[in-house]
């Protein structure tokens, strides 16, 4: 024990019989934020207005909380919450969603609050986040119940209706009785008529839709597949002669359903775009009127009202400063990482932090939908919907396959009709099941389900398989440097002296003036160990900090601050007593372990490497030099990187973007591929392709060759699928060809094809150069 | 070979509750949560304790 205080601790934990969760935890929790601090600040969600909307009644006597919490990562967490929670004086039930975080607690109003529910959870060391501000999805696990129970329904049906053709395909080598036949056949349709209506019920609806809509979209082939095959074989069935095809359309359907649920986990995984913008507003502020201040909801705020928010805290809404000046960190807005200074009457958005040293005052202008971040939200969503171009183009040759092959079965229809039309019907059902796009439509799904599946276990979840397809035709990387290609922590780097003093004594004046500061920089001065603070602190939001140590007055901030020439580089920090400069500190941002390799590997793959930060000249360039990247940009909003991004993609150039922050989600929405990074913002998760979940970069470089593999394999499913095709459609349409002869085909090139799609595992896997899985959640990533 | 009219009625008869079974599963809540329950059964004793 390292000190009194730990033992006690230690002791409590025994005594409570809570140090089993030290031996059920597979990944350490979240530090718990320092509470004492910060008094009660759920208190608030006591005020009838807010509990209204965060604990409505449930039932008599009966109240039910909801909310999401942050940093459950394991079963000793759900345990420890679980229990820790039960333990409230009143509460009746508590369960919690180890996916998802969610967290429904019910309770006694009379006997506990909602502030001491919220409160006993962030002791333990989680973040609870009440859904106030954003519409928190409740519904996603009703979605995903019945995503479950489809897939189970179509793989249990399909291989129920396969043992059956199984039998009804030998029986027709075997001269099996005409009225076993018709049993089969009859059999076979009870089982599949009741799992493609239930289990394809979203594919009939979207097609619905898209034909409503006067599309011909992706699912109406698929539809239209489905349909004919359940319908002729319900005929033939019905009829009892002629062949049945309810194998194929069960197991067709089998994996569009189980492509269609991998993807929508990969999806759900990366989070929502709602979730994300709630999270950057406080839950709280202090509103004041006339002299008195009152902690009140942010969901009470209305435009035109004064609040006063405390450094540290986080602006509730858009307005503009009424204090003089004040300092503001909008590193989660816009990725600069340093203090954004705002004088009287200039705005301030909702979101960003105070970093100043004194209480800003601001009035609320703006709320609700006018407000920046429902704007970026809204903005983000657009560019979301807008991007399936890449679609259009895949749905417009599935119009067109649809559209030959139902001319084609006309014009052999209606031959066979003026020639022999006793066979007509035999002919056309012949000539639809075997193009049945069954081969050609399962080509791609199976080998896209496979590599989704292999790579999530690598770390990299796809949120749809077709980002495999345009990762062939990528020219440019572009990078973000902060929190992507760096770990977005300061540290203090290289220290010159310029006087007399040590290096390390001057890290300890520093730190010393940096002693009560929550600045970035100030935290990283501090990190050096135990410091005893400066007195007399006089803080100037954006320049720099003046205290006494000792009796001396010192200086510490930029070169202006402290009087000294020299660039003003916000990526050092100049220290200086009464008479002289004491050195220049140096601060930077530790790049990742493995991103230089990544990018040399990316290069050596002929790929344009582009470095791209809203970080200072000097910082960047330096993180260039470093990298071995040779083209940069520094200092770039998110507008200049868009700007950037669409001259390249304007001068043809195919662009990955990867980055982290909210700053680069529109970047990531408009590049042709995007990656974002899991330890990013959620808002940057939900606008990109592939959220990666792993630290070592390289498993990113390796990403294309992997990508690569896919496609390789999707084109031979596909030459595979076409051969057989055109080998098929004449004969079939010559007459050559009998229904069952047919099915036979198409089942049998359904099998290569899937055959073929499981011999990526293997390529995906056998990559010994690039560790397997480092995501947080390995195991739950596996099970389905 | 007539058994066959006997036995296929009720493999699809099988079926159906193989399905009934999995939907109650899922509505339960039995698929929610697949990684906790392999740990939960070994702290059932300090459970016990505190009741």
């Amino acid at each position: 024990m390292c000190c009194p205080g730990c033992l006690a601790v230690a002791t409590l934990i025994e005594q409570q019989g809570l140090a089993r969760f030290y031996e059920f935890r597979t990944v350490p929790s979240a530090r718990p934020k320092d509470h004492a601090a910060a008094a009660s600040p759920w208190a608030v969600c006591d005020r009838p207005e807010v509990a209204a909307r965060l604990a409505p009644r449930a039932a008599e006597g009966r109240n039910e909380l909801r909310c999401r919490v942050d940093g459950v990562t394991c079963a000793a967490c759900i345990w420890l919450l679980e229990r820790g929670v039960r333990g409230i004086e009143g509460v009746t039930d508590v369960g919690v969603n180890p996916l998802s975080g969610e967290t429904t607690v019910q309770f006694d109003p009379q006997r506990t609050r909602p502030s001491e529910i919220l409160g006993t959870i962030a002791s333990f060391g989680f973040e609870p986040r009440p859904a106030l501000l954003g519409g928190a999805d409740h519904g996603h696990s009703e979605a995903q119940r019945a995503e479950l129970k489809r897939l189970a329904v179509a793989g249990l049906g399909s291989a129920q209706v396969m043992t059956l053709a199984a039998a009804l395909y030998i029986g027709g080598f075997e001269h099996m009785e005409a009225a076993y036949a018709s049993f089969f056949a009859l059999a076979s349709m009870v089982v599949a008529t009741p799992v493609v209506l239930y289990s394809g019920a979203p594919i009939f609806a979207s097609a619905w839709r898209d034909l409503r809509g006067g599309r011909l979209g992706m699912d109406v082939p698929v539809a239209l597949a489905l349909v004919i095959a359940l319908g002729a074989s319900l005929v033939n069935a019905l009829r009892g002669s002629g062949h049945v095809y309810f194998d194929s359309a069960t197991m067709f359907l089998f994996f569009l359903v189980l492509g269609r649920f991998l993807e929508s986990r990969a999806r759900r995984r990366a989070g929502g775009v709602f979730d994300a913008l709630a999270d950057l507003r406080p839950l709280s502020t202090t509103r004041r009127r006339g002299d008195s201040l009152e902690r009140i909801g942010t969901i009470e705020l209305a435009a035109g009202d004064l609040v006063v928010v405390a450094p540290g805290e986080a602006v509730p809404a858009d307005g503009e400063l009424t204090s003089e000046h004040g300092a503001f960190d909008e590193s989660l807005l816009s990725g600069e990482s340093l203090g954004r200074l705002r004088a009287r009457g200039e705005a301030v958005l909702g979101g960003s932090v105070n970093a100043g040293r004194a209480p800003a005052e601001i009035r609320v202008t703006r709320l609700g939908a006018d407000s920046y971040l429902e704007r970026v939200g809204n903005l983000l969503q657009r560019a979301l919907a807008d991007r399936p171009a890449f679609l259009r183009v895949a749905d417009r040759w599935a119009t067109w396959f649809v559209v030959a092959l139902l001319a084609i079965t006309a014009a052999a229809g209606a031959f066979w009709l003026s020639t022999a039309p006793d066979r007509a019907f035999e002919v056309v059902l012949s000539l639809l099941v075997v193009t049945c796009p069954c081969a050609l439509s399962l080509a791609a799904p199976a080998a896209f389900a496979v590599a989704l599946g292999t790579l999530a276990r690598r770390g990299l979840l796809l949120s749809s398989a077709r980002v495999l397809e345009r990762l062939g035709d990528v020219t440019t990387w572009m990078f973000d440097k902060t929190g992507t290609l760096s770990e977005g922590r300061i540290v203090v780097g290289r220290v010159d002296t310029l006087a007399a003093l040590d290096a390390e004594s001057c890290l300890a004046l520093a730190a010393a003036l940096e002693a009560s500061n929550e600045h970035p920089i100030a935290r990283a001065l501090r990190a050096g160990g135990p410091i005893t603070a400066a007195t007399d602190v006089d803080y100037q939001p954006g320049y720099g900090v003046t205290g006494t140590i000792d009796g001396r007055r010192y200086r510490l901030g930029s070169a202006r601050h402290v009087g000294a020439l020299g660039s003003d580089d916000s990526q050092c920090v100049y220290l200086a007593d009464g008479q002289e400069l004491l050195a220049r500190i140096e601060l930077t941002d530790t790049l990742r372990p493995r991103a230089r390799e990544a990018l040399a590997a990316l290069e050596a793959r002929g790929y344009a490497l582009l470095l791209v930060s809203g970080d200072t000249l000097g910082a960047v360039s330096r993180a260039a030099g470093a990298l071995g990247v040779k083209e940069w940009h520094a200092t770039q909003r998110p507008e200049d990187k868009l700007a950037l991004l669409e001259a390249r993609q304007r001068s043809g150039a195919v662009v990955a973007a990867v980055g982290d922050g909210i700053n680069d989600a529109p970047l990531l929405a408009q590049a042709d591929v995007s990656v974002a990074l899991v330890a990013g913002s959620q808002l940057a998760q939900a606008s990109a392709d592939i959220v990666f979940t792993g630290d070592d970069l390289r498993v990113l470089a390796r990403l294309p060759d992997w990508a690569a593999a896919t496609r390789r394999i999707v084109r031979q499913n596909l030459a595979w699928a076409a051969v057989y095709n055109l080998a098929a459609v004449p004969l079939a349409a010559a007459g050559l060809i009998a229904p069952w002869m047919a099915a036979i085909g198409m089942s049998l090139s359904s099998l290569v094809v899937v055959g073929n799609a499981l011999r990526l595992t293997r390529r995906l896997t056998d990559d010994a150069r690039v560790p397997t899985v480092s995501a947080p959640h390995p195991a739950r990533e596996q099970t389905a | 070979m007539s058994i066959l009219f006997a036995l296929i009625p009720l493999a699809i008869a099988l079926l159906g509750l193989a399905i009934w079974a999995f939907f109650w599963a899922v509505r339960a809540g039995q698929f929610d949560d697949l990684d906790t329950p392999a740990v939960r059964i070994l702290l059932d004793d300090e459970e016990a304790r505190d009741a």
